[in-house]
């Protein structure tokens, strides 16, 4: 309810502040709905939201898996931790934006490049919570298994994946909202079309109402995703902490 | 085949670049069937053997011959999985484990019931029991107990170790018991190892007859027969909570 009365005050606010300062600096938001409304019509916004969501799909689902075979790895083997750790930080201290320009010079500016430069911008935050993972694995469940003879996949499945689970349901949070903030610059920079595209289109018209509404939508989208996917899912990761203890 | 553990030496390395030996030009043999007791004070080695024989750990110079497949082991904590429940616990250790079997197993550990509640809805002693069902539940050819009463109170200990005399005679394994109570000892096994502390010796080695059920009424000539391993010269000794 609060949220309701929260979100109806953003929007008076945003009107007011709109009849204040102008259409060319902030559009009303009948205005923007009135543009949204009508690229919905068209199919450029479905298509172009479809696009987008595609790539960080994609960029996600890519990191996700090997920044955490990664990660684990690197949490495992110590020796393989402090060859691999440098490069590491080196990577997780260059901008996105220096990794998307040489993914397109180095790539072309195709697709490939677009999700190479999207992965590579998430991977090495995958790797550092899952190695933090892999490092916090208790050693006394993992004697327990030795002793009573558990099969790899049993170890694996019953007494290592559910450690890893929170760790995996942290990077995957943290990770969507890095990846969709990334594929808007992947677009902008060597994409004909997706939301970042589109933005690009309209801040060379300065068109504030279409820049608008691309980001209105994209912005729900995403918080759709966060709120009804994967925050129960990181719940669900620690589901037997709230049995009892 | 009687279980043989040679252990020429084992160290830790300690912080300061020193190291603890525990063991050195150790030896020992149990009996294929029997049920001994190591009995000492806190630190002189117990849990390190245990490991030692069970598998885990490899860093020692030494070795252990005739160690079966099938090893039922309860450590000093429970270690069970948090987020399976009880019975799942069980499986997972033993996948050939009956439903009849189970629950054969849960009634034996005072578990009916229980065997849906997840570890963290436990008491510890609760918790110790389904890590001491679990143990017995892979059937196991030798059996490992590491303080199995540790930290539970008086009459509780009192009640698990009846308990556990009673499941423990009634199938035929090889059983290593490490306590530092003198009772918990000469109610359990056939033979107590009395150990000195580190680096571990065996002092003495008491073989009890006595049937386990009539060891409860003659507890106190038990002890009197015990008495003279019984050396309570050194500082912290544990041995003395147990004989008093």
């Amino acid at each position: 309810m609060t949220r309701l009365v929260s979100l109806c005050l953003f929007i008076a606010l945003w009107q007011v502040g709109a009849l204040l300062l102008g259409p060319r600096y902030l559009p009303e938001p009948m205005a923007v709905a009135a543009t949204l409304l009508a690229e919905a019509r068209n199919g450029a916004l479905a298509f172009n939201l479809g696009v987008t969501l595609a790539r960080v799909l994609a960029g996600f689902a890519l990191a996700m898996v090997i920044g955490s075979a990664l990660g684990i790895a690197l949490g495992r083997l110590t020796a393989l931790d402090r060859l691999v750790d440098p490069w590491l930080v080196i990577v997780l201290n260059t901008p996105a934006l220096v990794v998307i320009m040489f993914a397109y010079i180095w790539g072309g500016l195709n697709e490939s490049s677009a999700l190479a430069a999207i992965t590579l911008n998430k991977l090495p935050n995958a790797v550092v919570t899952l190695r933090e993972g892999a490092r916090a694995l208790d050693p006394a469940l993992d004697e327990m298994a030795k002793v009573f003879a558990f099969s790899r996949l049993r170890r694996w499945r019953h007494v290592v994946a559910p450690q890893l689970a929170p760790f995996f349901a942290a990077a995957a949070r943290s990770g969507l909202a890095l990846v969709w903030k990334i594929v808007l610059v992947v677009e902008l920079l060597g994409r004909p079309n997706g939301v970042g595209f589109k933005m690009n289109e309209a801040f060379q018209l300065f068109d504030l109402r279409l820049l608008l509404a691309y980001a209105l939508p994209f912005v729900a989208l995403m918080i759709l995703v966060e709120s009804f996917v994967l925050r129960p899912a990181e719940r669900s990761a620690s589901w037997w902490r709230r049995h009892g203890a | 085949m009687a279980l043989e553990i040679e252990i020429a030496r084992k160290a830790f390395r300690l912080a300061d670049r020193g190291e603890r030996i525990v063991f050195d030009r150790f030896s020992l043999s149990v009996a294929e069937g029997s049920i001994v007791a190591l009995l000492g004070p806190s630190g002189c080695g117990k849990s390190s053997l245990l490991r030692i024989i069970a598998g885990l750990d490899s860093d020692f110079s030494g070795v252990v011959t005739n160690r079966p497949r099938r090893i039922g082991m309860a450590f000093q904590e429970p270690r069970l999985l948090p987020w399976r429940n009880v019975a799942d616990n069980l499986r997972l250790a033993a996948p050939g484990l009956t439903d009849e079997a189970l629950a054969a197993l849960l009634a034996a550990f005072e578990l009916e019931g229980r065997g849906g509640d997840y570890p963290g809805q436990l008491s510890l002693g609760l918790a110790r029991r389904a890590a001491l069902a679990r143990a017995f539940a892979v059937e196991p050819e030798l059996m490992l107990l590491d303080e199995p009463f540790a930290s539970l109170d008086r009459a509780l200990h009192l009640r698990l170790r009846a308990l556990l005399a009673q499941r423990i005679g009634a199938k035929k394994i090889t059983a290593l018991i490490a306590t530092h109570d003198l009772d918990d000892a000469l109610l359990l096994a056939d033979e107590i190892i009395f150990l000195e502390p580190a680096p571990a010796r065996i002092r003495g080695r008491l073989p009890i007859p006595a049937p386990r059920g009539s060891r409860d009424e003659n507890l106190t000539k038990l002890r009197a027969s015990a008495a003279i391993y019984q050396v309570n010269d050194a500082p912290g000794n544990g041995n003395s909570e147990g004989a008093t």
